[in-house]
């Protein structure tokens, strides 16, 4: 009896060499950048380099052997492109503090590098499959809540530049929207994918709009109304934006629905009109948004002082940049956190931004291929909506800092100064890396020759 | 699910995409209305990046970029003698520049299209760019003797030396002066301060005398009067012979036009060079009404009197004959007494033109410039602005002139060995109030080396203020400076 001919399965590539070739790439790139902020601001390569570049060499590559022991089969772009974009954050930092800015510090962003990339390995050491998460859809969603209120419970919450979103953990301060983001996208994967063929099925008609039932629809309502609510009252607009049009998407992912898109923009519109009757700072930010040159509102205190130096900043850059080291980014207020892209903008220029938001980019699409190389509803929603979370928070506040949108604040992920997003961000990035990992994993092969017998994986 | 997936997929590739147009959008296309908003201090930083040219007379620095090693403002301009070099050099405020720093700004400051090749030389070899070096004509032997000898006892006034073939300015002082560091500090406010400090002055530090005022001539103006009247004739000459009444009747008026103090000029009739020697105004006003008001306008202009406005490259305020008026106005006009108003440098070409055989030349104050690496970008030029008479009669006017030292009211100013031409001027301003003190004058008359004039302003060397007294020693020392003596 003939062996039928066993064809050997193409098994996908894990490219661990060249993930490992990009990633000291990446760090050479930003090597380069730290020594040309020196060599531009003292005329010597910067004394720290050495520190700073063995740091962030020994932090990646400790991710990197941590991913290939715990998720060889994982994208292998993915560690390398948010090397490269949390190292330029570092020595934009590192440029602005030079600079003598009061509050940019590069290396607390080196720590706090250094605490992500350990979440990031606790992370895909602990979550050893990311389903998990989907048994824990409502207290995903619980915690997230309870993140989002954590700043207006007295004595654990602060107000710093007139927003309430920090709370102080010993003597530090955490923001923990930024961690109810991650809670929030977990819940909403979770709960849409048992619910979607309810919500994209079950309903009445309206015209020629879908309506869900109000049962279906409920609690995602109210979560979304209640951190909606509370960000409002934080005044943290930027947050809220981030947190509803990650909703819809996923909500749109979930349910293929085009109504969900029309709805959530409608909603949009209202809670928009509605927080610019109620609120004065919201209707300060769309005049500043449509004027910001007025010399009026230049003047006013939350004018559009901060958003037009960063639009002079990027101008002064044009084509090629000043030259890291060379501009004066100094100049736009907050430029190593919520203006961090202007200000890169000027050293860099315009060729530099466009490269940036290319690495950006590439980021979010390899997210987005994850997903859909995902085998499961949930992982797919989950890798979908980390990707898009990652995507439209690069696009409200680069929007919002070259104008092309109302200003809200959000920090640029893996850029700005500020620990609680890095870590968040780096969780964020773990969460894709696990789902990848998965998802590129070949199916189990045969052993020996079992015949007919298929073998599937779940 | 995979279908939605695509079209979130594509959205967030519109979304990057929107973001990359608007960033084009505001570093392509809006770049150069964000850069020259007035609101970018950047601008204002900018001027303290570029390693600004030198500005340079012969071996000595009259102003420099100095690397202060600064984060904010690293290159600061030094002007290492200030006072004495400011009307030239100008200075560099934070926000605006004067004087040469203003005229060759663009050279200096390196963005002039002169400067295209060694910017993208520069760019290929990743060194800083600088900006070219300007080499000015002055001698800082004659400036320094001038501001030393106009400046001493509070006088104030201005002097412009010339080189009378060339037409390259020599000396260039304005008194009292100010300090271009305090106005060149990096510093709005401090700067501010100081600019309101000095400008507020009654004196007027800020403004250059030498070019930006105009003053009546007084009987320095005698010599252009003579040239028109030995142009217009040529058998006189030096001992021709003319009417010098003591007091000279000025027709439909009932005022007359006197000698200086009354006196006599001579037995009532002189010749040419006595008339000037002892500046006799009666023979000047009957030349002047017998020439008529354009035979005088005309010589006027060809010294360059209300010609085209002159950039040295620094731009000079025009001087005036005055309007055509009555007979008597025109006597008066013929003394520089009536409404003729002269800056010092437009003096100081009257006297180059005579030095010179008569041929006025254009004056200049950039005598090289060249880029950081030594390359010559432009050099002087001396051409002719006109040809105020003919070399005949100014051989006349000069040895008349050279009577004016030796015999007349200039001996102050002789130098042994050299013969010294000139005239005196002592110009009344106002009655009751002190006159201005002119003199010009040139030497070697032979083969003149420098041809200058200076004013000593009304009431600030006394009321007895005179162009002999006063003034012409301190021509007398410029000269020697010059002149090595």
């Amino acid at each position: 009896m003939s062996t039928p001919s066993v064809e050997p399965v193409p098994l996908p590539a894990k490219r661990r060499v060249a993930q490992l070739a990009m990633l000291a790439f990446a760090v050479v790139i930003v090597m380069g950048a730290y020594a040309n902020v020196g060599l531009a601001i003292d005329k010597q390569v910067p004394a720290g380099m050495l520190t700073y570049g063995l740091g962030l060499g020994g932090f990646m590559l400790a991710a990197y052997l941590v991913l290939a022991k715990f998720a060889p089969w994982a994208d292998p772009l993915i560690l390398p492109l948010v090397t490269l974009i949390n190292g330029l954050g570092l020595v934009v930092i590192y440029r602005l503090e030079s600079a003598g800015m009061p509050g940019a510090s590069a290396t607390n962003q080196l720590v706090w590098t250094g605490v992500g990339v350990v979440l990031f390995t606790v992370t895909l050491v602990v979550l050893r499959d990311h389903r998990a998460l989907q048994r824990l859809t409502y207290t995903a969603g619980a915690i997230g809540l309870a993140l989002l209120v954590s700043p207006l419970v007295p004595f654990l919450g602060k107000e710093i530049n007139g927003a309430r979103i920090w709370i102080g953990v010993g003597g530090a301060t955490l923001q923990p929207a930024e961690f109810a983001k991650l809670s929030l996208v977990v819940f909403f994967a979770g709960y849409l994918v048992a619910k979607r063929d309810v919500l994209a099925l079950a309903g009445r008609r309206l015209l020629f709009i879908d309506l869900p039932r109000a049962r279906d629809l409920g609690p995602v309502l109210i979560t979304w109304g209640f951190s909606l609510g509370v960000l409002v009252l934080q005044k943290d607009l930027g947050s809220s934006l981030l947190i509803f049009g990650t909703f819809i998407a996923m909500l749109y992912i979930a349910t293929q629905r085009t109504s969900w898109v029309l709805i959530g923009i409608l909603l949009f519109v209202g809670g928009a009109t509605l927080a610019g009757l109620v609120f004065g700072h919201v209707q300060d930010r769309f005049t500043v948004y449509l004027n910001p040159e007025d010399p009026a509102l230049y003047d006013k205190i939350g004018g559009s002082f901060q958003l037009l130096q960063g639009l002079f900043g990027m101008g002064q850059g044009g084509m090629l940049g000043t030259g890291l080291g060379q501009g004066h980014p100094e100049l736009i207020p907050l430029a190593f956190s919520d203006f961090i892209f202007a200000a890169t903008g000027e050293e860099l220029g315009l060729t530099g931004l466009m490269a940036l938001l290319m690495v950006y980019a590439l980021l979010v699409e390899r997210g987005l291929r994850t997903s859909i190389a995902a085998r499961d509803p949930f992982s797919k929603l989950l890798a979908g909506g980390l990707s898009f979370i990652l995507a439209w928070q690069v696009f409200i506040i680069v929007g919002g800092v070259t104008n092309l949108i109302p200003l809200t604040g959000l920090v640029t992920p893996f850029m700005s100064q500020g620990g609680s997003a890095l870590l968040a961000n780096w969780i964020l990035i773990a969460l894709l890396v696990r789902i990848s990992d998965t998802a590129r994993r070949p199916p189990p092969q045969a052993i020996q020759d079992e015949g007919m017998t298929q073998v599937f994986q779940r | 699910m995979n279908g939605p997936l695509k079209r979130a997929a594509l959205a967030c590739l519109l979304m990057f995409g929107l973001l990359m147009i608007n960033v084009n959008y505001l570093q392509a296309v809006r770049a150069e209305d964000l850069r020259a908003d007035s609101r970018n201090t950047r601008n204002f930083y900018a001027r303290y990046e570029i390693e600004r040219g030198r500005i340079t007379a012969g071996d000595k620095v009259l102003a420099e970029s100095v690397d202060t090693g600064d984060n904010k403002f690293r290159f600061q301009r030094r002007y290492p003698q200030g006072k004495i070099y400011a009307p030239v050099t100008g200075f560099f405020a934070p926000e605006s520049e004067r004087g040469m720093e203003e005229a060759e700004n663009r050279l200096l400051n390196g963005t002039s299209a002169d400067l295209l090749i060694r910017r993208s030389i520069d760019l290929f070899t990743a060194k800083r760019s600088k900006g070219a070096n300007v080499d000015l004509t002055i001698d800082p032997k004659a400036q320094e003797a001038a501001y030393r000898a106009l400046g001493a006892s509070g006088k104030k006034g201005a002097l412009v030396a010339i080189e009378p073939k060339t037409g390259a300015i020599l000396a260039m002082v304005s008194i009292p002066s100010y300090d271009p560091n305090l106005l060149s500090k990096p510093n709005k406010q401090e700067v501010n301060k100081a600019y309101n400090k000095i400008d507020k002055d009654d004196d007027k530090p800020l403004v250059n005398r030498a070019i930006r005022r105009t003053y009546p001539p007084g009987s320095t103006f005698k010599v252009v009067t003579m040239a028109a009247y030995l142009e217009s004739d040529d058998t006189l000459g030096p001992q021709s012979e003319v009417d010098a009444p003591q007091v000279l009747d000025l027709p439909n008026t009932s005022a007359d036009l006197p000698n200086y103090g009354g006196a006599a000029c001579g037995s009532g009739r002189v010749t040419l060079s006595f008339a000037l020697e002892r500046s006799c105004n009666t023979p000047f006003g009957k030349i002047a009404m017998q020439l008529g008001y354009d035979a005088l306008h005309d010589q006027a202009e060809k010294f360059g009197i209300g010609g085209d406005e002159l950039e040295i490259p620094l731009t000079v305020s025009g001087s005036d004959f005055g309007p055509r008026e009555d007979a008597a106005a025109l006597a008066q006009a013929s003394i520089g007494q009536r409404s003729n108003q002269m800056t010092p440098l437009q003096m100081a070409m009257i006297a180059a033109g005579i030095a010179n055989n008569g041929v006025v030349m254009k004056p200049y104050l950039v005598n090289k410039i060249a880029d950081a690496e030594g390359g010559e970008i432009d050099g002087a030029d001396p051409t002719e602005l006109s040809t105020a008479m003919s070399e005949d009669s100014a051989r006349k006017l000069q040895e008349m002139m050279v009577n004016v030292v030796a015999n007349g009211t200039a001996q102050a100013a002789q130098i042994p060995g050299v013969s010294v031409a000139g005239k005196t001027g002592t110009a009344e301003t106002a009655r009751g109030q002190a006159p201005h003190a002119w003199f010009i004058s040139f030497a070697p008359a032979d083969d003149p080396k420098i041809a200058l004039a200076l004013i000593v302003e009304s009431g600030s060397a006394g009321d007895d203020a005179s162009g002999g007294h006063t003034a012409a020693p301190i021509a007398k020392s410029v000269m020697e400076a010059v002149l090595n003596k």
